[in-house]
């Protein structure tokens, strides 16, 4: 019998036959590489970042400066760019009706849609970090890094470290494909979508400057993205990463249920 | 499923809709719908642009929430059901629409896939059928509209379906294309496949259906079989008279006799059952008035089609009674 993973098959085999899905993937393999680049060509660095001063000394410190270079709008923007339109896009080619009226219940192409989604920007933060990793060896060396705490970091424990950052940044990603989720599911608008969701991540950051919101900051989603640091300060300090993970849930579920009962209820009157 | 279920699933007729409501905030599109489609139906579904024809068709398949009222396909209601009161249910609500980006074939292949079972092993015969072999494997977004329909139609087979609805599946078609969409349906139920086929023509389907419904303004208006429907008009009579200015006169005095209008020189059309007739001209008799000529014209389906879905306000309320 068909089920969730029939349509999560068929979505991926559709974002393989979309352009779409390559705009996003370029931008996040092109950022690295013009970064590297532009590194090889002159001797400074980015000083005010974390890692900053030692993207020329190891190649390992030159993912985790493009991901705070991105964390912020790059990386949302190419999550929602997927997610945004994974339902709207089905409004648009009226497609829907065609879907909806085989063996398949509305849940089971919701699962398959939100499957996806993150599959998506899971495989766009992998290509960003590999992108970096062998660009930045290439330019600067498979050499150890100093933690945040000062301690000296091995390259191969670096190298396990960088890729445990991206992936610890997929926690609030997902809070991303949630939000995309919905706004595609009661949009019906792809554009509309994902510049809604870009604009809402993008608005949270006004928690950083509104008075009377700081002290909220550390509880929305901009605050997450960099919860992988914890990772890098000897002991390891699990404190952001554990609140990523219940701060994004809280974005994440609700979002997740609203998309899923509009799915589910909606009428399909267009196509 | 144990034998009483399936012994009732078998019993129970391929569309049963009662009260059908969909409203539209103050707009009442669909208006309290029965319909029932038994088993081998050529079932017609007529009705002018706007009527609701599409509305209900879409809540038949479970893709929009009825504000009242019940659909049961197979005994089954895909509000409630979902995916499974579709079983041996496919077709399409207006234009048939795919993945543009993809290729007829891929765009089968991912229905089929949908569709669970051997429904794959069935795209070649069903792109053979509606004659799309050679084009497989271009990409849907350069299709005619033609093409799609017809890809529609081999999407629909995939399902190998005890219950096709198709919704205005000539629109669009050149004659011949026209021509091959009505041999088509036509084979197919005659392999026994129940059909429902919507149009705002009833020349499109009068010579497919066995069973019609007519909706207007979201109602319908006459449920029955295409003999019924003739048999719902009274003949329509011209009569040539010495005085048809009286004549009009002595018309309006019987009951039965409606539609009277003066149709040039000393003529005048009206519709009345044969009883009528038989009065009106002793009436005419006995007012002096002498019949020069009497006949009855021939009325077409189309012409009492045309006569329900564009009568306006009372004009219809005769039939409504005729069909309860």
């Amino acid at each position: 019998m068909p089920s969730s993973l029939t349509v999560y098959r068929w979505e991926l085999r559709k974002l393989i036959a979309q352009k779409r899905t390559y705009l996003g993937l370029a931008v996040v393999a092109l950022i690295p590489l013009a970064f590297v680049i532009a590194l090889t060509l002159r001797r400074g660095g980015p000083n005010d970042v974390a890692f900053g001063d030692y993207v020329h000394q190891s190649g390992l410190a030159i993912p985790l400066v493009i991901l705070i270079f991105s964390a912020n709008f790059i990386l949302p923007l190419v999550t929602a760019l997927v997610a945004g339109d994974i339902v709207a896009n089905e409004d648009h080619n009226g497609t829907l009706k065609t879907i909806l009226t085989r063996s398949l219940d509305r849940r089971q192409i919701f699962t398959g849609k939100v499957l996806a989604a993150v599959t998506y920007a899971a495989v766009a933060l992998i290509v960003m970090c590999t992108v970096a990793t062998v660009a930045g060896t290439i330019a600067s060396g498979f050499n150890p890094i100093v933690s945040l705490s000062g301690t000296r970091v091995s390259a191969a424990s670096a190298l396990g470290l960088v890729y445990l950052s991206f992936a610890v940044y997929l926690v609030p990603t997902l809070a991303i494909v949630a939000i995309g989720l919905l706004l595609s599911a009661t949009t019906r608008n792809s554009a509309a979508a994902v510049v809604g969701t870009v604009m809402f991540v993008l608005l949270l950051n006004l928690f950083d400057v509104v008075p009377g919101l700081q002290g909220l900051a550390p509880y929305v989603l901009p605050h997450q993205y960099d919860a992988w640091m914890g990772f890098l300060r000897s002991p390891i300090d699990w404190s952001p990463i554990l609140r990523a993970i219940w701060v994004s849930a809280m974005f994440a579920v609700p979002s997740a249920l609203a998309g899923y009962v509009v799915f589910m209820r909606r009428d399909v009157a267009g196509g | 499923m144990n034998a009483d279920a399936g012994g009732a699933a078998a019993a129970a007729p391929p569309i049963r809709v009662r009260g059908l409501i969909k409203r539209y905030g103050r707009i009442t599109a669909v208006d309290g719908i029965d319909v029932s489609v038994g088993p081998g139906d050529v079932y017609g579904f007529l009705g002018p642009n706007g009527a609701g024809k599409t509305t209900t068709l879409r809540m038949m398949l479970g893709l929009i929430r009825p504000d009242g009222g019940t659909v049961e396909l197979f005994g089954r209601d895909p509000l409630i059901e979902g995916a499974r009161a579709l079983a041996g249910v496919a077709g399409f609500v207006e234009a048939p629409q795919f993945y543009p980006y993809l290729s007829a074939r891929t765009n089968l292949e991912l229905l089929a896939a949908y569709d669970g079972g051997d429904a794959a092993s069935g795209i070649d015969a069903a792109l053979a059928t509606v004659e799309l072999t050679d084009r497989a494997r271009d990409r849907v977004g350069g299709y005619s509209h033609g093409m799609r329909q017809r890809l529609g139609i081999a999407a629909a087979l995939l399902r190998r379906p005890r219950l096709l609805l198709l919704d205005e599946p000539a629109t669009g078609l050149d004659p011949a294309g026209m021509r091959d969409m009505r041999d088509l349906i036509r084979r197919l139920a005659g392999e026994g496949i129940t059909v429902v086929l919507s149009s705002h023509l009833l020349v499109e389907v009068d010579d497919l259906c066995n069973r019609v419904a007519i909706v207007l303004r979201g109602r319908v208006v006459y449920e029955g079989s295409l003999a019924g429907l003739r048999a719902t008009g009274d003949p329509e009579y011209h009569l040539r008279t010495s005085d048809p200015q009286a004549t009009v006169a002595v018309c309006d005095r019987i009951d039965g006799i409606q539609d009277v209008r003066r149709a040039g020189g000393d003529g005048v059309l009206l519709r009345a059952a044969e009883s009528d007739i038989a009065a009106l001209s002793l009436a005419l008799g006995s007012a002096g008035i002498a019949i020069l000529e009497l006949h009855s014209q021939q009325v077409t389906l189309e012409d009492i089609f045309l006569r329900l879905t564009e009568g306006e306000g009372p004009a219809t309320e005769p039939v409504l009674e005729a069909v309860s």
